[in-house]
């Protein structure tokens, strides 16, 4: 099952490594992980990806909350929420390749934000199917490099995931 | 009042109540050394970093105080880690400060530069690094309380030359510490005591499976009470030696490898465990789809990821373990008639039958066997000494052959099985106990982990009897080797150990060498009567074993008894 967990941590040095640091240590395989400061700038969110049974992932949030600098943790698989992921994808252009490689990313409501004699940057955010279906359509023309920033996630309407105080 | 970050390390250890530290100094700790000198705090100089760490950790289990230690950065701080790493494992309240490196080089490879930080993270409850020295203060008051509180364990500060130079204004403070991001919850919750107690009430061959985290907890009058209102037979770990009096007509002994037979039938065919402040390690569970199949499980601890990490529980409580036993035996009152003293009674008789039928037992011939020197050992005693323990064969017989009734009583390096933690955790010990007689059992090849630590207890006059069960091997490895390897003894056996009686004189130290079963009392009575750090050579048979043993891979009671 895949589940994804945003994580409220203090925003200090050493964080993340004590979060990669138990992922690692304990053997749990992480798809995707992103930081980065909130509305509050003491407080760093994390949106990590990870796969398991119950009982792994049981560990996993139990193993979070342990973290002393972890303020709160939340597992999305049952919170109506939406998920991003940003993609840039370098693709090599000529041409002879270029005007349908524009159409693609128009259809895919993709933006270009870079262009020159044999390459092209694409930019697009969405889940991870669509951007699995622009990465599929690109491929023929060959991507020269790929990036993502990894999934974040946010609750739907009043759902928060904050520090109650 | 504006201080120096040196002096309010002094200002907080003072606030802290700490009376004693242990540590060796170097050069990035020359400002605190300096501001140590004139502190009211007394300084034990250890000879290795690790041994000033398992001094701190010994001190602590003793006290239930936070043990406090220091050691210089680079090769300091790599040296404390053996004893982090113990203490962790174990869930000792310790803090721990290592000089740093100025901060304008942190990351330079500077001289004695190590990320001290980045190698402890894993063996530590928490830990720092001390930026700025506005911090400091705030930062030792976090440590200290992370250490002491929920699960305890090991927390580390890391303090940069730099950091213990510069000034601050600094207000002492009575406030409690707050840190939004660590509430530990102790009191346990209310139905699922309540539903505990149903589930203990129609129970017909219950097991109290009892660990460390009573001890820690300080609740051992309250599984006392729990187990004579419920009566309701009790197991204790390693760990939890002395958590339970072993005078007591429900006590089974120690479960899991080196258990009795009793302690594991009892668990294998209970009908529900009540575990508390213990966390189903590998070494009492033994193969983990064989482990107690007909058991329902209550489970009580203070740390949430210790339940259902090996084993499936039906009622998790998380609490402390005092507060929880508190709740429980309340509710246990209350609902007096559903707990008949004699409810329990074929249990009982099954219990009793396999005590008869399996006791704990030795060869009794006219060898110096080990198993009658911990026998001795308590008669001489009377049962309360503090035992130390080092780790191997020395380590089981301690536990097997020494009655524990107190907790407290009994220090071992459970979880991490450091060789080399008894002595120095002998002589924190001591200190924190001064009126009490401290051993240390040890194997020749522990003891010589840390043997440096005697000219320790030399400067400081500490008195602590060394136990050294001698057979001239690394004893538990052979026996593993004997049994499983076909006597193959691949590096388990020593030539060139040291006469450990002359070591001991070298040091200005006592020494006594035993040979015969009939030598035993009579050098027990001196080496108590001495008040000084002796060093007991007892030459054992070599290729005694510690049995009963449950071998690896197989269920908790296939047990092999060792004695035809
Ligand atoms: C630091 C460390 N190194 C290695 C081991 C592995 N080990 C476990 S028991 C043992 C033998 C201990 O020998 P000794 O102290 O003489 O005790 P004995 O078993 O002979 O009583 C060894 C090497 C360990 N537990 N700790
Ligand atoms: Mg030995």
């Amino acid at each position: 099952m895949r589940h994804t967990i945003v994580v409220l941590v203090e925003n200090k040095s050493g964080v993340l490594a004590r979060i990669a640091g138990l992922f690692s240590a304990r053997g749990f395989n992480i798809d995707s992980l992103s930081v980065g400061e909130t509305e509050d700038f003491t407080i760093s969110r994390m949106t990590i990806v990870v796969r398991g049974d119950e009982q792994i992932l049981e560990q996993v949030m139990k193993q979070l909350n342990k973290l002393i600098d972890v303020i709160k943790v939340s597992d999305f698989l049952n919170v109506r929420h939406v998920e991003r992921d940003l993609v840039m994808i370098k693709v090599k252009a000529n041409s002879s390749t270029r005007s349908e490689i524009l159409q693609i990313a128009d259809i895919f409501r993709a933006k270009i934000i870079d262009v020159s004699a044999k390459t092209l940057i694409i930019e697009m955010t969405g889940n991870k199917d669509k951007i699995e279906a622009l990465i599929k359509m690109l491929q023929p023309f060959e991507i020269e490099e790929l990036a993502r920033t990894g999934i974040i996630a946010m609750s739907r309407g009043m759902n928060k995931t904050k520090i109650e105080n | 009042m504006k201080l120096t970050g040196s002096q309010i390390f002094v200002e907080c250890l003072k606030e802290q109540k700490v009376e004693i530290l242990f540590g060796i100094p170097g050069g990035v700790l020359l400002p605190i050394f300096d501001a140590l000198y004139d502190a009211p705090i007394k300084f034990i100089l250890a000879r290795h970093e690790q041994g000033a760490a398992h001094m701190a950790d010994g001190y602590a289990r003793v006290s239930g105080e936070v043990g406090v230690c220091i050691a210089t950065s680079g090769p300091g701080a790599t040296n404390l880690t053996t004893g982090l790493a113990t203490a962790h494992m174990d869930s000792i309240p310790m803090v721990a400060f290592t000089g740093q490196v100025a901060t304008s080089l942190i990351g330079n490879d500077a001289f004695q530069e190590a990320d001290t930080t980045g190698i402890t993270r894993s063996i530590t409850k928490h830990n720092y690094l001390v930026k700025d020295v506005k911090n400091l203060a705030k930062i030792i008051r976090e440590a200290f309380y992370i250490a002491r509180s929920g699960r305890p364990g090991p927390v580390l500060i890391d303090l940069p030359v730099d950091v213990q130079k510069a000034v601050t204004e600094f207000s002492s403070s009575g406030k409690k510490v707050e840190i939004r991001s660590y509430k530990p919850n102790c009191s346990g919750h209310l139905q699922q005591i309540k539903k505990a107690v149903e589930l203990i009430s129609k129970s017909k061959q219950p097991v109290i499976y009892a660990g460390g985290g009573v001890v820690l907890s300080g609740g051992s009058e309250q599984l006392r009470e729990l187990a004579e209102i419920t009566q309701i037979p009790v197991t204790t770990t390693l760990m939890g030696m002395g958590s339970f009096p072993s005078y007591s007509e429900l006590f089974l002994g120690m479960l899991g490898m080196h258990g009795t037979h009793y302690a594991n039938f009892a668990m294998q065919q209970s009908d529900l465990i009540i575990a508390v402040g213990s966390r189903f390690d590998d070494r009492i569970t033994a193969k983990i789809d064989a482990f107690a199949p007909h058991a329902k499980i209550i489970h009580i601890d203070i740390d949430p990821t210790s339940i259902g990490k090996n084993v499936k529980v039906d009622i998790p409580i998380v609490g402390d373990v005092k507060n929880v036993l508190k709740k429980l035996n309340e509710t246990v009152f209350q609902e007096k008639d559903k707990f008949r003293k004699n409810r329990l009674e074929k249990w009982h008789e099954q219990i009793k039958k396999w005590k008869e039928n399996n006791p704990l037992k030795y060869k009794e011939d006219d060898k110096l066997r080990p198993q009658f020197i911990m026998e001795k050992i308590y008669e001489a005693t009377k049962g309360k000494a503090i035992i130390v323990t080092e780790v191997g064969q020395n380590q089981m017989w301690a536990q097997q052959f020494y009655k524990y009734d107190y907790p407290r009583h009994f220090l071992t390096s459970g979880g991490l099985g450091t060789m080399g933690y008894g002595f120095p955790a002998a002589i924190g010990a001591k200190i924190a106990c001064p009126e009490k007689l401290v051993f240390d059992i040890a194997g020749d090849g522990s003891f010589q982990m840390n043997i440096q630590e005697l000219a320790t207890a030399a400067q400081n006059k500490i008195a602590v009897i060394v136990v050294v069960l001698n057979n001239n091997c690394l004893g538990m490895v052979r026996q593993w080797q004997e049994l499983f390897y076909e006597k193959r003894y691949s590096a388990t056996v020593f030539s060139g150990n040291p006469d450990f009686v002359k070591v001991a004189e070298a040091y200005n130290l006592e020494g006594l060498r035993i040979t015969k079963k009939e030598e035993v009392e009579p050098a027990l009575e001196k080496a108590i009567a001495m008040k000084k750090t002796v060093v007991l050579d007892f030459n054992i048979e070599k290729e005694e074993n510690v049995f009963p043993m449950v071998p690896a891979g197989v269920p908790l009671d296939e047990i092999i008894s060792g004695l035809a």
